[in-house]
């Protein structure tokens, strides 16, 4: 049974009386009052996640000098940017490396760039007859360059594994430093407030679906890459491995360095933090029940990093996770996060309060996900390692 | 002069009242920061001596006598808590419960008593937020 439609929900947010809550708000609403309670009083929940998400990047114009340029190689602040596109538009990825700085990549060239500093861009090319200059160096920033906009090939994974180290030395890792002998877990979702473990089935998120995204609005462009969507669930319909992405897309000019923050992970490499937050329109009881789902509902494989083919250890689910402390063979092991609750938490309240004062309104999906995806390896040729 | 020590001892020493001695025979005070002792196995404990120079140094002779390790803690480690983003990569690989996540309001808790300087925090932190300094 239907309870509302979004038209319905953005007259209410126009009118000013829409009743938005965040996902953890909505849960605490339900133990008291129930789901049917929600389903009937509630409009709009709030999600948000604050994770490195190394599948990141930003597409740039830097417009033409004169005489004009076909950039064939690009570098901002000596990190590549891929220019294999027209004349003076590249892709700076999140996990690119500076050619002289160790600790510098992408995802800095992209925080320095929303932080309005200056960056320096040097590009060379081949020269052609349309386009006969060879090389430029240029200072540049937000506001100089033409286009600037994010474009996320793989954010917000539903659900990911846990992950800790049972070999005698340390490992680095995307999931950070993990210790020998299993001294400690570290774990990567904002659980119950992460936005496609509240909406699983994923009825309210498609192509087009606007949502938070580096402090500004975003939009959904695509399925995020790595989609899979039959991973075996639990009995809260959720995936207990990492299943569905999306490919997220929003301008860079109106982005805030508090929501897109350059990582360095020791020995593994840069990765972007990036702020994603996606509004749930309650349109029945099936979607108020989603919301509703708790930590101790939400349970991922802790998988050992240090072992071939990353064995599982057990299932956990995410109030263990995030307790501080889970118990593995009998011993008493030390849980961190990779992604950061309280910014998870400070975007759906943000998010919350746009909708509460008229200055967001939601959007039925153009499309659906796809569904009854699942992922194909890679076969090296024949002969090579 | 104020100065922290890593003291390690073999499980035959767990019983004997060391840090009473150091008290009384050596005048020397003593704020335990942090202890793993269990019985029947090697114990660990972080401890502050504050006295004089001297009464520091005779203290240590004494416990080095017991054949207890003694690791002066010379360095220090700083953190921009500013800005700190929260994220948790830096708590589960401290091994002395001085990063900690408050799970009311999910902050990181940095409690510079209990750290012994290990510098794993350093390595952890994406955000580079840490620096080991040499201890004043
Ligand atoms: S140096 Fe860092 S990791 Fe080591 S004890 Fe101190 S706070 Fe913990
Ligand atoms: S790893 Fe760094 S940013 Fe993350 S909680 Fe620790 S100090 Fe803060």
């Amino acid at each position: 049974m239907t309870n509302r439609t979004y038209s319905e929900i953005n007259q209410r947010i126009e009118k000013g009386d829409v009743v938005v809550l965040t996902a953890e708000e909505v849960k605490v609403l339900a133990e008291k009052d129930g789901v049917e309670t929600v389903a009937k009083e509630v409009d709009v929940v709030t999600t948000g996640t604050f994770g490195p998400m190394c599948s990141s990047g930003a597409f740039l114009n830097f417009g033409h000098p004169s005489p004009p340029i076909k950039m064939g190689k690009v570098w901002l602040n000596n990190v590549p940017a891929y220019a294999g596109v027209a004349a003076v538009d590249a892709y700076i990825g999140a996990t690119e490396h500076s050619e002289i700085e160790d600790e510098y990549g992408g995802a800095h060239v992209i925080e320095d760039l929303v932080s309005g500093k200056k960056v320096d861009l040097k590009a060379r090319a081949r020269g052609t007859d349309c386009y006969p200059r060879r090389q430029v160096d240029a200072t540049i920033d937000i506001d100089s360059i033409n286009e600037a906009f994010l474009f996320n090939p793989r954010n917000a994974y539903q659900n990911y594994a846990a992950a800790t180290n049972s070999t005698a030395k340390t490992i680095f890792t995307y999931m950070g430093m993990l210790l020998p002998n299993l001294s400690n877990v570290n774990y990567s979702t904002s659980g119950e407030l992460s936005p496609l473990l509240c909406d699983p089935k994923m009825r309210t998120i498609g192509l087009g679906t606007k949502i938070f995204l580096g402090g500004t609005q975003g939009f959904v462009a695509w399925n995020g890459t790595q989609f899979h969507t039959t991973r075996p669930t639990n009995d809260h319909d959720i995936p207990m491995a990492p299943a569905a992405t999306l490919a997220l897309i929003g301008d860079l000019k109106q982005m805030c360095p508090e929501y897109l923050k350059a990582a360095v992970y020791e020995r593994y490499g840069i990765s972007l933090f990036v702020g994603v937050g996606v509004p749930i329109p309650i349109l029945d009881e099936e979607i108020a029940k989603a919301v509703c789902i708790r930590d101790s509902q939400i349970e991922t494989h802790l998988q050992d990093y240090g072992a071939e083919g990353r064995p599982s250890l057990g299932v956990y689910n995410y109030e263990q996770l995030k307790s501080g402390r889970i118990e593995v063979d009998g011993k008493e092991i030390t849980t961190g996060s990779m992604s950061s609750m309280y910014k998870a938490r400070e975007i759906s309240n943000k998010l919350k309060d746009w909708v509460a004062k008229g200055m967001f309104k939601l959007t039925e999906p153009v499309q659906g996900l796809p569904s009854n995806t699942s992922l194909q390896g890679l076969k090296p040729k024949e002969g090579t390692q | 002069m104020k100065a922290k020590f890593i003291l390690n001892f073999k499980p035959d020493m767990v019983d004997k009242p060391l840090t009473y001695l150091l008290i009384k025979e050596y005048d020397i005070k003593i704020n335990i920061l942090r202890g793993i002792i269990t019985p029947g196995k090697e114990g660990r404990l972080l401890i502050e001596m504050i006295a004089d120079d001297d009464a520091i140094e005779k203290g240590l002779e004494f416990l080095r006598n017991e054949n207890v390790e003694v690791i002066p803690l010379q360095k220090k480690i700083s953190l921009r808590e500013d800005e700190c983003v929260h994220c948790g990569a830096c708590i589960s690989v401290c091994p002395s419960g001085a990063l900690e996540m408050n799970r009311e309001n999910w902050m990181l808790v940095f409690t510079p008593e209990q750290c012994v300087a290990c510098g794993l925090c350093k390595s952890a932190c994406p955000l580079r937020l840490f620096k080991l300094d040499f201890a004043e």
